[in-house]
């Protein structure tokens, strides 16, 4: 047994690498985000209400994109009407949702990039920039 | 209560007609009831409606007006043009007589309509083959009123239905659309409608997207002062599409082949 030195000094070089990416991101934790709401057209909402409740939207927002997805595509249902309010939305990424979140850099993508999640919607639909709006 | 035979088969019999009366008038209320309820969403399936085009190409005259045609599609769905033919993508273009009605010619042809450039775009086939060949249904034929539409999201590239249509009428983005020169000003883009990505096969929706507003189709919008394109419904007798096509000979694009297409032309003399 005269190698113990040697492996408990490996041991400790081991474990030191093995852990770096713990302890070097030890109270780095980047805070929550906080999608901002302070485009211009939601500012001019008397009442700032999304097609549901954010809770709902926040927790839902993906399956309910893929489902107008398919009603407007597939089954061509123009308009979503409202669980929470009861109105009428008509069904568009580009058009409806974005038309009041402007903001796609300071909305979408600050949970997007927290939360590591690559959606591909922009492959192909504008978001609002691109547009040279 | 004492019941004989007699009577107790009376009065099963009775009442076995009025519950066979009774059912089918709950049924029938049932239908009433389902079709209100399925309208406020617009879903018209099977509502009697085709979508048709008749090209009057006596109207179309100069390059210029094709042109303007094309233009009008490629800028309202952003159809990326790289300048090459082999990344070219195609919703709406132009073919020689030879190419666009193979077989119909002969030694003899006028040499006006031999010449001639013909607007081509994708037939809406009433039996349309990309669609019978698509192994994620992408593709697939929309029964409110018959447009072949593509859905991008399922697209997975395989061309089997560039290889099944036999108008040429889908192509392949072998690029990021993107990437495409001409969509690199913003004034050449339309921003309400997307672009598509690389690796999907692309083509012409009868411009689903307008007729969403009630617009026209982009196309028959830009040649409206020549009237060379007619646009409406085939299943009524009443429409323009239906006029043009009683009092003028009209042909389709190969229609030995049995895809039925929703396009006409009138060559003219």
């Amino acid at each position: 047994m005269n190698d113990k030195g040697k492996i408990m000094a490996g041991l400790i070089i081991f474990i030191g690498i093995f852990t770096f990416p713990f302890y070097s991101n030890l109270g780095k934790a980047s805070a929550v985000p906080e999608p901002l709401l302070n485009t211009p057209v939601i500012k001019q909402m008397p009442v700032k209400q999304c097609v549901e409740t954010k809770e709902y939207m926040r927790a839902n927002h993906m399956q309910m994109l893929n489902e107008w997805r398919d009603m407007l595509l597939r089954d061509g249902i123009k308009t979503y009407k409202s669980m929470s309010n009861g109105k009428e939305y008509v069904i568009s990424l580009q058009n409806t949702c974005l038309n009041c979140h402007s903001n796609k850099k300071d909305f979408c993508d600050t949970c997007h990039k927290y939360l590591a999640v690559h959606p591909y919607c922009w492959d192909c639909h504008f978001g609002p920039k691109e547009a040279g709006v | 209560m004492s019941m004989d035979r007699r009577d107790f088969l009376k009065i099963i019999g009775l009442s076995t007609v009025a519950g066979g009366i009774g059912g089918a008038g709950l049924l029938e209320l049932r239908k009433g009831t389902a079709e209100a309820s399925s309208a406020p969403h617009g879903r018209n399936k099977g509502s009697g409606s085709t979508l048709a085009m008749v090209i009057d190409v006596r109207k179309l005259e100069s390059p210029d007006q094709y042109k303007r045609c094309i233009d009008a599609c490629h800028k309202a769905h952003n159809v990326p043009d790289f300048g090459n033919p082999k990344d070219e993508i195609k919703w709406i273009w132009t073919d020689d007589f030879e190419h666009t009605f193979p077989g119909a010619g002969h030694e003899y042809v006028a040499e006006e309509v031999e010449k001639k450039q013909f607007l081509l775009l994708c037939n809406q086939c009433e039996k349309p083959a990309c669609v019978r060949v698509c192994p994620t249904q992408a593709t697939f034929k929309r029964a409110s009123d018959g447009i072949v539409m593509m859905d991008y999201h399922r697209c997975i590239g395989c061309r089997f239905c560039m290889a099944a249509c036999p108008f040429g009428a889908r192509s392949f983005n072998w690029r990021d659309p993107r990437t495409a020169p001409n969509l690199q000003n913003p004034a050449n883009l339309n921003p309400k409608f997307p672009t598509r990505m690389k690796g999907v096969v692309e083509k012409c929706n009868f411009c689903a997207e307008r007729l969403r507003e009630g617009l026209e189709p982009a196309c028959v919008e830009a040649c409206k002062d020549t009237k060379a394109i007619v646009f409406g419904n085939l299943d009524d007798p009443k429409s323009e599409v239906r006029e043009m096509l009683r009092t003028h000979y009209t042909i389709q694009r190969k229609p030995e082949l049995g895809t039925n297409p929703r396009l006409f032309y009138v060559i003219g003399g």
